[in-house]
């Protein structure tokens, strides 16, 4: 099975700080990390190489540094790596990525797609859905395991809220993966001496201006306007009243409502 | 003169930092409590490519220079020396010698599992009476027929009973003194050969320490390494070798108490404030903090010399003997800092002050170092 994995390489904090000014992430003096989703999309995908055979190709679109990124996943044991990188795409927002990752995608033989659910910087969780709607791919996103994988189809556990589901799916698909899917594995040793011999090949405007609009990338082809980033105010533990009747319930809201002179 | 590490390195440091603190930290305490070998650690470390770091990859090894392989040792003596003496014992003593002196054959049938990790290694040498006077072999090596007869008893042993190949080091010729030891290399199982007394040790305590006992062992001979005669040369050599590895165990203590202390002193308040705010704490960890960076620089050195193909016993011996003595020194003063809680087993830091002696005694005591440097000095 040829599976890709797309990946991002993040700050690596979970309390990054924002410029009250500009409302950007500061990101000097952060090192940096493969995206927590997206490595346990890595695992996954070598636990499906190792039962199916195959190959794991490792993508991610990202300024040069990001070659650090993909040598770590290639020590993980993916196969190949392609960086998605020109200055055209700087700026881009989730909207324009997704269009920029699909037409690199284009550019490779797939069964399977796995994206991370999402990244810790931007939080949306939009890049990998996108993806498959621009690449006209069935989907399956929060996917918490992998029941079971053949050539021609996947079983995999999508995590709800309340519950699950298990969906199975044709390939080629996308899938996202959440940190309950796999225990990403260490690099080994002699994997990042490998990883530092192979090429990592780069998709620059040029390959896949065919399938690219200048106006779709970069901040031109953003949508996306970011009013204003804060840090989240942490709340307060949620309140669940048991064995009341619907009267009783009712009651106990609006007293609730009351109280914080909300009503 | 230049100071960096390779792409790889960085990459390296930042695999042996997360696997020492996930994989081996939270296990340290209970290891020493409990004496007991690290056997799972042991089977990660070899998932991961820790057992066969400065060996070519035709050899089952991970491809890498002695300095990546010396990070590796410092990264996991910061939070378990014991750890730390597993994966040098079993690489600079056992499968060193095997890849420096062995023949193909050797290194094929030895050399392929202890760097891929599927065999773990040991090293014989220290007798009763042949301690830093190792020339006073008493094991005896005979031949007979196609086989050596081996008999005598080894102490101190690293890695003993938990270890699958052990490099033997045996009295072929007596008349001969010196040029008449000659190495070995033995498996476990093989009739005659067993271990005997565990050592109740000060520190590294999760360490295997036993003897070796020979009792009309009979091995292939084979199973010689080098010639007959060049035992005591490999002896020698390999100590070099397992002194920088002793030396990056010794520094990597000396950075874990420092990091323990730092934290420690940013927490504790005595007269109102955080005691690390006071001026004697921080004199004290400044001072701390550049000897065990001095530390680093040689033991660095050591290794980077090796690499380059360039004589380096002496800068081992500088290395281990600096180290050894810093890693004492260091964490001594840091327990200190920590006060009366620094004396008691809640805290990582009497541990690592047990740790750190012996890295002053095995594999050459200081004072064995300094005649090593001295005879470089050429004060003879």
């Amino acid at each position: 099975m040829k599976i890709v994995v797309c990946i991002k390489q993040v700050p690596d904090t979970v309390e990054v700080k924002i410029d009250p000014k500009t409302g950007t992430l500061i990101r000097d003096g952060v090192p940096s990390i493969i995206n927590h989703d997206d490595k346990t999309g890595i695992e996954a995908a070598l636990t499906i190489r190792e039962k199916l055979g195959g190959t794991v190709t490792v993508v991610s679109m990202g300024p040069p540094q990001a070659d650090v990124a993909l040598r770590e996943a290639l020590a993980m044991g993916c196969d190949e790596a392609v960086l998605v990188s020109a200055r055209e795409f700087g700026g881009s927002d989730t909207y324009a990525t997704s269009g920029i990752i699909a037409a690199a995608l284009k550019q490779l033989d797939y069964d399977l797609i796995i994206t991370g659910r999402q990244a810790i910087d931007g939080d949306t969780a939009q890049v990998g859905p996108q993806i498959a709607e621009k690449l006209h791919l069935p989907q399956v996103s929060y996917v918490e395991e992998v029941v079971d994988a053949k050539e021609d189809y996947v079983v995999v556990r999508r995590q709800f809220e309340d519950g699950y589901h298990i969906v199975k799916v044709k390939t080629p698909c996308l899938l996202t993966a959440i940190a309950e899917l796999a225990e990403p594995r260490y690099m080994s040793v002699g994997g990042v001496f490998d990883a530092y011999q192979k090429e990592i090949r780069v998709f620059g405007f040029d390959l896949l201006k065919d399938d690219l609009e200048l106006d779709m990338i970069g901040l031109k082809g953003s949508p996306t306007n970011v009013y204003k980033s804060f840090t989240k105010e942490v709340k307060g533990a949620g309140t669940i009243l048991n064995d009341l009747t619907p009267e009783q319930a009712v009651e106990a809201i609006v007293k609730k409502l009351e109280e914080k002179f909300i009503i | 003169m230049e100071f960096g590490y390779s792409k790889e390195q960085v990459l390296l440091r930042e695999l042996y930092r997360k696997f020492a603190e996930t994989e081996v930290k939270p296990l340290a305490e209970e290891l020493d409590e409990e004496e007991r070998f690290p056997v799972e650690t042991v089977e990660k470390l070899a998932r991961f490519g820790f057992l066969g770091i400065p060996f070519p990859k035709k050899y089952g090894g991970a491809g890498g220079d002695y300095l990546t392989y010396a990070m590796a040792v410092e990264e996991l003596g910061k939070v378990c020396a014991t750890t730390a003496i597993v994966v040098s014992a079993h690489t600079s003593l056992c499968a060193g010698p095997i890849y420096y002196f062995g023949t193909e054959e050797q290194k094929e049938k030895y050399l392929v599992p202890l760097a891929k990790g599927e065999k773990l290694g040991a090293f014989g040498l220290t007798e009763p009476s042949a301690g830093t006077d190792a020339s006073m072999q008493q094991t005896t090596a005979k031949l007979d027929g196609d086989e050596y007869v081996l008999n005598g008893t080894k102490v101190f042993i690293t890695n003993a009973g938990y270890a699958d190949t052990y490099v033997v080091i045996a009295m072929t010729d007596k008349s001969k003194g010196t040029k008449g030891i000659s190495a070995f290399i033995v498996e476990k199982g093989t009739p005659g050969f067993s271990i005997g007394k565990k050592e109740r040790k000060m520190g590294i305590r999760g360490s295997a320490t036993c003897e070796l006992i020979f009792e009309n062992c009979r091995i292939p001979k084979e199973n010689m390494l080098g010639k007959e005669g060049q035992g005591f040369k490999i002896a020698m050599a390999t100590l070099d070798n397992g002194r920088i590895g002793v030396a990056s165990q010794a520094l990597g203590i000396a950075e874990g108490a420092i990091e323990e202390c730092v934290k420690y002193v940013m927490e504790r308040k005595q007269f109102g404030k955080k005691i690390g705010q006071m001026q004697n704490t921080q004199f004290e960890l400044a001072d701390l903090a550049t000897k065990a960076e001095a530390v680093k620089l040689l033991v660095y050195e050591a290794a980077c010399e090796k690499d380059a193909g360039r004589p380096y016993s002496h800068l081992a011996a500088m290395a281990k003997y600096f180290a050894g003595s810093s890693a004492s020194d260091i964490t001594r003063r840091c327990v200190q800092l920590f006060g009366g809680y620094g004396y008691t087993r809640d805290y990582p830091i009497e541990r690592m002050m047990r740790d750190a002696k012996i890295t002053e005694i095995y594999e050459g005591t200081s004072e064995v170092q300094k005649i090593v440097i001295a005879n470089w000095l050429k004060l003879k």
